[in-house]
């Protein structure tokens, strides 16, 4: 056979290089997005924290940045978000591990099949879409119960909130509970039990770390949800408990402001970083928990 | 067994059969609501889809309201958004799964990019106003709106190839190695396309998600209402999760139903769109045989 | 008779786990040397310190000098791409790509920047041939790799190889997945290979060994308990566990 002549390793080695310096960069991207978000909420809100101070912010029981006489007390917006929180979870959290149970431990493989996509498919819809419902369908079966009940209302986004984060709950703590090995399950079926005390005594009690994290995972997307508390929730900040009013989320008032033409660089328009910091804040902390629960889990195994 | 055991025993069945109810009816709850939402939303709907609408601007009048610039404002977006995204976010997976080394920093880029999965979208928004749109002033645009998008969808992207390449066998990394390939060589010969299916996969449902997104664009300034064809990324725009909003919250009734034909060209876009995904993995799939 | 191989006082470790203690060995130009020893000894380990494969595997260690072609394969002229591509391998459980039979045996050309599309079907052509596979292949050589059977596929596998024209072919346990027949098809294989190449293989199998290779290496606990030619080793072993390990009383 004819000897082939192979390429010179000059050409390759320098390829290899830049292909290692282009890959490096595209690494670090995440770092600079990360260094933008710090950066471009920080900024604003610094400037904002000049004028008004982080007390009242963050112990002032009125939001009325636009309308004289201003004040700047954040947590109207804060209870709102909270409201949609509690409403949402009572919602997702039972409901979604329901699911998790009947689909991990019940269900027979072929209903499985059939309705886990199903889940899924509830996971993908747009959350206009959700919003849309809340608005056009929600509130008007509330309103017949409860005629009192304000068109827009924080009863209808919770709810709608909740059902798009069942998926979310569901499909964690299923796979969680599916990690459970059978020798554990067998175990107890060994000893007579049954499946619901296999579930409530075996497998929930093992998977719970990522069941827990499952839960917290659907609040900071509860928190951070925003087309749905923006068309179903109303935009007026109030410190209320009750359901049936028009309140006012953190993520709605970004919305609110960034629709509205507020100029640019005035104090009304810094409320939008400060309230924004907020939320990255809390989201963020929500999101470190909810990981070293999972690591909890892992690390179990 | 005695006659209290026994009974304890029945008691104990039943709770489970009762349970055994109780979990299916939370299973079917969440199925049940998609079918109502489904229905409640072509019910509504269905009457005002017409070709007119998919070519009309929106307009004062529910009637003669129309998709078309917003649907063209999705379509350059999601275009744009992709065409930025996708490179960065497959080189990254590159980057982390196979030539970084396995040292601190890369475990913080890694904790960095599970932790942007978490952010709010509308926190991703306000970058996108401050950095894109003042920053480097691009504007309220179709291109700043899409680096906001693509930097959204970003990490759901790398997590999904990364997946996909940590399922490349060894077996064939090291074949290939020991050919006298170098690791670039290695990546493009065997590595992305084995991946390629997951890749894919993972990109389009990112893509499906910027599609459905409302929330940082409303930030980024995309516009209530446009009357003209937007014709290149310079252009102002609005996209059709914006319109639908819109729509959704004019006080005349009609504009409710606008806003469901509406909704339903959107889930007819991201229904194409996740087919899309099913058949290329379908088509792309490469197994091993054992 | 000239080593291409000259291994020097080579040790290995896998993090604190020495796996390779103090190994010396010259291997011979267009030979079949085998390496024989129970399972963990470092054989698979020995192989893979010889065209650098063990650079994948993190927290490794190597000392001690391998010499080839005047070089040491670990110094830093020497390339490891560079040197794969002249030290082929062959693994233990068949690894084509999922690619056309085709496109399996050019890769590696192709990766090295050979193009020329004659040049290509000619190796195909004669690399199947060279493997005994043409015949049975020859309508389909560009459907995929992954429709042949486990024998055939490893004797593409062995293609794969030799189609970078190297100077030594490295195979760990290449017949512990195949069938007899198989395994007789590649054992003739080596044999007909060995006027072109120089072939290291590593086997469980005595009469494997006995059959086809020219020197055979004992291996025990990391060490190369004897090193000689195979009729030696199997007639006349110098030490007791060599002995032990060929006879079946080992262990
Ligand atoms: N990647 C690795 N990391 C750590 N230790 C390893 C690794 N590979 C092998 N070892 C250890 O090194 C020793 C030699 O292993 P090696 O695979 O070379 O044995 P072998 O002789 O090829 O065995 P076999 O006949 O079973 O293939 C063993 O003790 C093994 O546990
Ligand atoms: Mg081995």
């Amino acid at each position: 056979m004819r000897r082939i002549e192979f390429e010179g390793k000059e050409r390759m080695n320098r390829l290899e290089k830049a292909v290692k310096i282009i890959l490096t960069t595209l690494g670090l991207i995440s770092i600079f997005t990360t260094i933008g978000i710090i950066f471009s909420l920080f900024e604003e809100t610094f400037m904002f924290f000049k004028e008004v101070s982080i007390v009242e912010f963050l112990t002032g029981t009125k939001w009325t940045p636009l309308i004289e006489p201003t004040h700047f007390g954040v947590l109207p917006l804060v209870a709102g978000t909270m409201l949609i929180v509690v409403i949402a979870g009572l919602i997702s959290i039972p409901l979604g591990l329901g699911s998790a149970i009947y689909l991990s431990e019940y269900a027979p493989k072929k209903v499985r099949k059939f309705l886990k996509p199903i889940l899924e498919v509830l996971a993908g819809v747009p959350s206009i879409v959700y919003g849309y419902f809340a608005l056009t369908a929600i509130t008007p079966l509330i309103r017949n119960i409860f005629p009192e009940t304000s068109v827009y209302n924080a009863l209808s986004a919770g709810i709608a909130v909740g059902i798009m984060t069942i998926p979310l709950v569901s499909s964690m703590s299923e796979d969680a509970m599916m990690a459970v090995p059978d020798s554990l399950r067998n175990g107890a079926y060994a000893l007579g039990a049954t499946k619901l005390e296999v579930t409530k005594d075996v497998v929930i009690p093992t998977a719970m770390s990522s069941i827990v994290a499952s839960f917290i995972l659907a609040i900071s997307r509860a928190v951070g949800e925003t087309m749905i508390v923006a068309m179903a929730a109303g935009s007026t900040p109030k410190l209320t408990i009750n359901p049936l009013e028009s309140i006012q989320t953190m993520t709605g008032y970004i919305v609110q402001i960034s629709m509205g033409d507020v100029p640019y660089g005035s104090l009304a328009y810094k409320t939008l970083f400060a309230v924004g910091t907020l939320l990255f804040l809390i989201t963020f902390i929500l999101n470190v928990i909810s990981r070293h629960f999972v690591r909890k889990y892992r690390r179990a195994y | 067994m005695n006659n209290e055991e026994l009974k304890r025993l029945k008691k104990r069945k039943m709770l489970n059969s009762v349970m055994h109810g109780i979990f299916l009816a939370c299973t079917l709850f969440g199925v049940i609501v998609l079918a109502v939402l489904m229905i409640d939303i072509l019910r509504k709907g269905l009457p005002w889809l017409s070709f007119d609408f998919l070519k009309n601007f929106p307009s004062r009048f529910p009637k003669k309201s129309g998709i078309y610039p917003a649907l063209l404002g999705s379509l350059w977006v999601i275009l744009l958004t992709a065409i930025i995204a996708f490179p960065i976010g497959v080189g990254t997976a590159i980057y982390l799964e196979e030539y970084a080394e396995d040292n601190r920093f890369t475990e913080f880029i890694k904790l960095n990019i599970a932790n942007l999965a978490g952010v709010p979208s509308i926190i991703y928004g306000m970058l996108g106003l401050a950095v894109f749109v003042r920053l480097f002033s691009m504007g309220r645009t179709i291109l700043a709106a899409s680096f906001t998008m693509a930097i959204l969808i970003l990490p759901i992207i790398i997590i999904a190839s990364q997946e996909a390449i940590k399922s490349v066998p060894s077996s064939l990394k090291q074949a290939s190695y020991a050919l006298g390939t170098t690791k670039w060589q290695t990546v493009t010969g065997v590595i992305i396309p084995y991946a390629l299916p997951g890749i894919l996969t993972g990109s389009i449902l990112a893509i499906s998600r910027a599609l459905g997104e409302a929330a940082p664009l409303i930030v980024v300034g995309a516009l209530a209402y446009v009357s003209f064809i937007p014709k290149g990324p310079f252009d102002q725009f609005t996209v059709l999760p914006i319109q639908i909003f819109n729509w959704a919250g004019m006080p005349k009734k009609e504009f409710q139903d606008v806003a469901a034909a509406g909704i339903i060209v959107l889930l007819v876009i991201l229904l194409g769109v996740n087919s899309v995904a099913i058949i290329l993995r379908n088509k792309y799939q490469i197994r091993m045989k054992d | 008779m000239e080593p291409i191989l000259s291994i020097r006082n080579l040790n290995f470790y896998y993090g604190e786990h020495k796996a390779l203690k103090d190994v010396n060995m010259d291997i011979y130009k267009n030979n079949v040397t085998a390496f024989i020893g129970p399972s963990g000894c470092g054989k698979s380990t020995f192989l893979r310190t010889l065209n650098r494969m063990n650079d994948f595997i993190e927290n490794v260690k190597v000392e001690g000098n391998i010499i080839y072609e005047g070089k040491d394969i670990y110094s830093k002229e020497m390339e490891p791409v560079e040197l794969r591509r002249r030290i082929g391998m062959v693994f233990q459980k068949p690894n084509p790509f999922p690619k056309t039979i085709y496109e399996n045996i050019v890769y590696g050309l192709r990766k090295n920047g050979v193009n020329k599309k004659e040049v290509l079907d000619e190796v195909v052509e004669k690399t199947l041939k060279a493997v005994a596979l043409y015949d049975e292949v020859k309508d389909k050589i560009h459907k995929s790799a992954l429709e042949l059977s486990g024998g055939q596929q490893q004797r593409l596998c062995i293609a794969r190889a030799i189609a970078m024209q190297p100077d030594v072919v490295l195979m760990d346990e290449p017949t512990s997945a195949l069938d007899p027949i198989s395994t007789m098809k590649i054992e003739e294989l080596v044999l007909e290979l060995k006027k072109d190449y120089t072939i290291i293989i590593v086997t469980h199998s005595m009469q494997q060994a006995a059959r086809i290779s020219d020197y055979t290496a004992f291996f025990l606990n990391g060490e190369v308990v004897e090193y000689d030619e195979t009729s030696k080793i199997f007639s006349n072993p110098r030490d007791k566990r060599t002995e032990d390990y060929i006879t079946g009383r080992f262990g």
